[in-house]
């Protein structure tokens, strides 16, 4: 029989805790052919990948490689069967060389002979069109670059499947399409490669065929020459799913924050945001949607304060009128509208723009894990109060309040933050960050990780604030729940808006379409 | 040149020798991310291991043989040291303690040993009087026979003990192999970069307890030569060892993390710390802030490599931090 | 192809602990103490043959066998409860301020100083209050230097403090041979021995009972600052994350230098307490290694002054009786380092079983949660 399949995954099911990532998912991958993997963020892509890699073990289910049944039980296991992956996050020796950190924990009793290396590196680049020196420190190079040291890691070991995670991500538009011609060259080798992603033109540019996953669940799978974008966003979305979340109007919106021409440069020089202009009212909930990684991050620490901006960039506040409930609690400021940039966190923050932001790792940022909740409530306001001691009864109601208002599942207000559950924690960083009467309040992935009902709980609070006549801004990965909580939905693409949607009106393939824009066009430029 | 100069020159190679053992020793292990401040501790266990095990040796038998003198010291204080730096990574590795706790801790017992059996071990082995190892410090400190005579020369390059030169050709294996080889090469990913390492099938512990064990080993070396060669057999507690034990972690800040810059790195600084010899009028007070030299010279080095932020020189990225897979 | 061996779990494996009770950790470290005076007690016992219930008995008395045992005993603990009260807020910072040993020679010296050139000059009160407030800054001096170039050029504080003991040390000798009495003795002898002028007076009829008073106070007042301050607050914050530190407006730069200044003006006032309220002169050895001893202090009590006062006592009391033992056959009194290095690697060690579980393979996490 003439074997065609690199590799077979079947019945594959792998849990974190009660969370389930991959269902019985069973996937093919044939040789000399390049598979999309296609689904929104936490539908499971990378966990599955990552149990080919020797990452993470599967619960249940087979791997075969070749038709043979495998165990992958670690990287190197991986490696033996001829399985590399490209993650998101390089892992590189910064100052190493190229060359050094593609042979590091190889037959180390072989002589360190770079030069023999570094003729073979030049081998499999000439061979497949990488251009990599080998010579060069990994500290010195650009992303792209890292990027190329990593695939040809994977390739100087040997390996005939390669999977890429988000690969494009961080690339240029020349440099993605540089990508996918060593992609097609590769195929054309017969290695068989797997690409991770949830850019849809990416997925029609350079698959064969696309798999499509969705919560965790395998969808199916379609040649890319029978599909086009519209049809593999319903696979991706699914249908709209009603939510029935309470959307009020609010009938007086006034101005609150004007944002125009915000650039925010990453470390590396690259524009995370690029040119960023809108506005956010009081009295409603502006969504921020886009693929993970758009500048969302960005863009809220910039006007929190903790993102250092480029010249030219703006961001006014206008402070609630005087006779809105929202009004009077905070460090009163110009009513013609004041400039945020250039002040200090703890500045604004006391004007009363306030923003819970809830990293990927939660505790980074936000909350002090050693602290109990008590102590973690008084992060922004133990200065308040006479002397140099700190007032501890207000922190200890407040943590209280949260504590049952939100379910908070605690063994004490005292007990360190850092070993509750993840959706516990964001419980606390929400609840708090509300509870400062702010009259700009931001949110990141505030539901990221929780339950259903306590999902509902935040949303409701969020509304809550709305009425108050509190200018919301939700960052949100879950398009069904933008399109029911927003009033409004900013759609960020590459650092830019690509648009600005009425909620009420707009569909999700809309938004879908404009998550993806630019860096189509860029691509074809 | 004068009588002076030479005796500066020779004070300052066998005073470098003493620190370079000691700082070759912990550029390795400070190279797979242990930063191990018990070094002063290991100096002092080997220096008293090899002076135990001539000494015992030398009161058994009426000749010694200098051959046996010296395999018996030499391998007593390299495994007494390497003992040393097993329990550092047994604490540091596999039990997770805090590296700079336990490398104190290590030297407070380190010294303590060493102090108590140097003061006591004479009176211990029934005997009176200081503790005296004659037959093999007369093997350490043989020269080179015919060279040594050389004059001015043979003074300066070839007049001390095969320590001495055995220091030099440590560091320069040293420098091979952390840079020629492709175990060097793992080794150094596991103090960059554990995880990154550990991803490319490098174990990451079995790294860390050999660089550690064998790191002690080399650095306790520096102990032996003091007792047997710099104060010629005997045992002294005036906390000499000690100094000289911060000293050789000065010297590996100094030497950016390459053995090769200590060699001439710790000849520099024993010249430092020996060149009031040469300053005509110095009161004795004096002569104290001279021997600050060394100190503030690695200050000076720690400083400005920090200001450059010339990512050679920087320490090993994962210095002082313990390793462990992160499990889901 | 290549068939991969049969996934098997490893033989021991090691997870987090979620949460321990207090009395269980508690438990764990007192029977971590207990080991390690079994293993000192066999070490004791291998050198000197004593038996050893009588090692016990030997170590007691030598700590407490009379009151002015207990005394000297109470004044080292003292001593080394101070300095590590000084290194608690750096080290709650995560600042790895390993630069006590300095930092106390350079306040014992300016007290030494003062008190050879003023002792006449001003009453003992009044002198007391200049030293102790000169030695105060001294420390300050010598902490914030290596504070400022961590804040801003994040130079390595443990390498930059180790270094800026040998400065301190090489300072203090100078002053040695500067101040020598009698002449070549190498050494400064007890200053102002037969006036006491600048000695601290004594307080409830002991000589070493406003040392108590001090020091007991400093450990109080630091057990304030750090749980119950705004700025012992941000330190905590500081050395939890840097990150969230800024989220939340905290000026880190500033807190790493405060904190400093506070940390080496503790150690420096450890160096007055030292020279004026215990040996009255000062030599290379003033600090004694007791700089670093504190470090673990500090670090096994987890920055919590109040419960250094246990482990102060504990090292002291060990210490004193191994000097006593030593005494008594015939030994030298580094017997107590090594005492103090067991005790200090059995705690050291027992931590790892507070913070993680070992599985053998094939148990299943039964007393998970």
């Amino acid at each position: 029989m003439e074997q065609t399949f690199a590799i077979q995954m079947k019945d594959i099911t792998k849990r974190f805790g009660k969370v389930v990532a991959n269902d019985h998912v069973s996937l093919d991958i044939k040789r000399g052919e390049i598979l999309s993997l296609l689904g929104e963020n936490g539908s499971g892509k990378t966990t599955l990948m990552n149990m080919l890699a020797g990452i993470y073990f599967p619960d249940e289910g087979q791997i075969l490689v070749n038709g043979v049944p495998v165990t992958i039980a670690s990287p190197k296991d991986a490696f033996d069967c001829g399985i590399g992956m490209v993650h998101q996050h390089f892992k590189l020796v910064d100052v190493f060389t190229a060359a050094e950190n593609i042979i590091l924990g190889l037959d180390s009793r072989q002589k360190l002979d770079l030069k023999a290396v570094a003729a073979k590196i030049e081998d499999i680049c000439g061979r497949y069109g990488f251009v990599i020196d080998p010579y060069k420190k990994v500290y010195n190079m650009s992303v792209s670059e890292k990027q190329t040291v990593e695939i040809v890691k994977v390739l100087y070991r040997g390996a005939d499947i390669l999977i890429l995670d988000e690969p494009t991500a961080v690339l240029t538009p020349q440099e993605t399409d540089r990508l996918f011609a060593v992609m097609r060259n590769m195929k054309a080798d017969g290695k068989a490669m797997v690409i991770i992603t949830h850019k849809l033109h990416e997925v029609m540019d350079v698959s064969d065929r696309v798999a499509v996953l969705r919560k965790g669940q395998y969808i199916g799978d379609v040649a890319t020459a029978d599909t086009d974008p519209q049809k593999l966003t319903d696979m991706m979305v699914g249908h709209a799913v009603t939510l029935n979340i309470e959307r009020p109007l609010v009938e007086t919106r006034n101005l609150r924050l004007e944002v125009e021409d915000l650039t925010v440069l990453t470390p590396d020089g690259i524009k995370a945001l690029d040119s960023v202009s809108f506005q956010a009212f009081g009295g409603e909930i502006l969504g921020i949607a886009g693929i993970s990684g758009s500048g969302q991050k960005e863009l809220l620490e910039a006007i929190a304060g903790l993102q250092p901006t480029q010249p030219g960039s703006h961001v006014i506040y206008h402070p609630p009128a005087p006779d809105e409930p929202i009004a009077g609690q905070h460090v009163p400021v110009d009513r013609g509208g004041e400039e945020l940039l250039g002040k200090t966190p703890r500045q604004i923050h006391d004007i009363g723009v306030s923003m819970a932001f809830v990293p990927e790792d939660r505790l980074g940022m936000g909350l002090v894990g050693t602290m109990g909740m008590a102590d973690n409530m008084m992060l922004k306001t133990y200065r308040s109060g006479k002397g140099p001691l700190l007032d501890r009864k207000p922190p200890r109601q407040l943590a209280e309040k949260v504590k049952q208002e939100l379910d908070v599942l605690t063994p004490s207000i005292n007990t360190p933050v850092r070993r509750l559950s993840g959706g516990n924690v964001q419980k606390v960083l929400v609840g708090r960050e509300i509870a400062q009467e702010p009259s700009v309040l931001m949110t990141a992935y505030a539901v990221r990780g929780l339950d259903i009902n306590t999902s509902y709980t935040i949303y409701n609070l969020l509304t809550a604030e709305k009425l108050k006549g509190v200018a919301v801004i939700y960052a949100g990965e879950d398009l069904d729940v933008l399109l029911e909580l927003c009033d409004r939905i900013l759609v960020l693409c590459g650092g830019q808006v690509s648009g600005i949607l009425d909620a009420r009106t707009a569909t999700k393939e809309e938004v879908g379409l404009l998550m993806t824009k630019f860096k189509k066009e860029g691509a074809q430029a | 040149m004068s009588d002076l100069v030479v005796r500066l020159l020779q004070s300052s190679v066998c005073f470098g020798t003493v620190i370079m053992y000691g700082a070759i020793g912990e550029i390795l292990t400070e190279r797979a991310g242990n930063l191990n401040l018990g070094v002063p501790g290991i100096m002092y266990l080997g220096g008293i291991s090899g002076l135990a095990a001539s000494f015992f040796y030398e009161s058994s038998t009426a000749d010694p043989n200098g051959l046996v003198c010296l395999v018996i010291s030499l391998l007593a204080a390299f495994l007494a040291s390497a003992l040393g730096g097993l329990l550092y990574s047994f604490l540091t590795i596999t039990l997770r303690a805090n590296q700079n706790v336990t490398g104190l801790t290590l030297t407070i017992f380190g010294g303590g040993i060493a102090n108590f059996f140097g003061g006591s071990l004479t009176s211990l082995a029934g005997g009176v009087g200081q503790i005296s190892v004659a037959a093999t410090s007369a093997v350490y400190r043989t020269t080179i026979p015919g060279l040594s005579g050389l004059g001015i020369v043979g003074k300066l390059f070839f007049n001390y003990g095969f320590m001495v030169y055995l220091a030099i050709v440590l560091a320069i294996v040293m420098h091979w192999f952390l840079n020629r080889t492709r175990r060097g090469l793992d080794l150094r990913a596991v103090g960059e970069d554990p995880a990154t390492a550990d991803a490319a099938g490098i174990n990451v512990a079995r790294n860390k307890y050999l660089a550690t064990c064998i790191g002690a080993g080399i650095s306790g070396l520096g102990g032996l030569y003091y007792t047997m060669d710099y104060i010629k057999g005997t045992w002294a507690n005036d906390g000499t060892i000690e100094s000289l034990g911060w000293l050789a972690v000065a010297l590996v800040i100094f030497a950016t993390w390459r053995s090769i810059n200590a060699i001439w790195g710790s000849y520099l600084f024993g010249f430092l710390f020996w060149v009031y010899l040469i300053i005509p009028g110095l009161a004795r007070k004096d002569i104290e802030l001279f021997k600050m030299l060394p100190y503030l010279v690695t200050i000076a080095v720690l400083v400005i490599t920090s200001l450059r932020k010339k990512r050679e020189d920087q320490p090993p990225a994962s210095l002082g931090l313990a390793y462990f897979r992160e499990e889901r | 192809m290549t068939q991969v061996s049969q996934h098997k779990d490893p033989l021991l494996r090691i997870v987090k602990r979620d949460a321990i009770s207090r009395p269980k950790a508690y438990t764990i470290r007192l029977l971590a103490v207990l080991l390690s005076l079994v293993v000192s007690g066999a070490f004791i016992f291998a050198v000197t043959h004593l038996d050893p219930i009588r090692v016990y008995e030997a170590i007691f008395d030598g700590a407490f066998g009379t009151s002015r045992r207990s005394w000297v005993t109470i004044r080292d603990a003292m001593i080394l409860l101070c300095i590590g009260v000084g290194l608690a807020p750096a080290f709650k910072m995560k600042f790895w301020n390993i630069g006590a040993e300095g930092q106390i020679l350079i306040g014992g010296v300016i007290t030494a100083g003062i008190m050879r050139a003023y002792g006449s000059a001003l009453p003992t009160p009044a002198l007391l209050v200049v030293m102790a407030a000169v030695s105060l800054l001294c420390g300050c001096l010598w902490g914030v230097i290596p504070a400022v170039f961590k804040a801003y050029w994040n130079t390595n504080e443990t390498l930059f403090t180790l270094m800026m003991n040998y400065v301190a040390i090489q300072l203090t000798s100078y002053c040695v041979a500067l101040w020598e009495n009698p002449v070549g003795s190498n050494t400064v002898g007890v200053i102002n021995q037969m006036t006491g002028y600048g000695w601290f007076p004594a307080l409830f009829g002991q000589n070493y009972g406003l040392n108590v008073v001090l020091v007991l106070a400093l450990t109080a007042g630091m057990y304030i600052y750090l749980k119950h301050s705004k700025q012992g607050y941000e330190i905590s914050v500081v050395g939890d994350s840097q990150n969230t530190a800024r989220y939340a407006g905290i000026n880190v730069k500033k807190v790493t230098i405060r904190t400093m200044a506070i940390s080496g003006a503790i150690c420096g006032l450890a160096g007055f307490i030292e020279v004026a309220g215990v040996s009255h002169t000062i030599s290379t050895d003033t600090a004694g290694g007791r700089g670093f001893t504190a470090i673990i202090v500090a670090w096994l009590a987890h920055f919590n002054t109040l419960v250094m006062i246990l482990i102060s006592f504990l090292l002291v009391f060990l210490q004193k009786g191994a000097v006593q033992i030593a005494s008594q056959f015939n030994l030298n009194d580094y017997a107590s380092n090594i005492i103090t290095g067991i005790i200090l690697f059995f705690i050291l060690g027992s931590e790892f079983f507070i913070n993680y579980r070992v599985i053998l393979r094939g148990r299943k996490e039964a007393d998970g949660k």
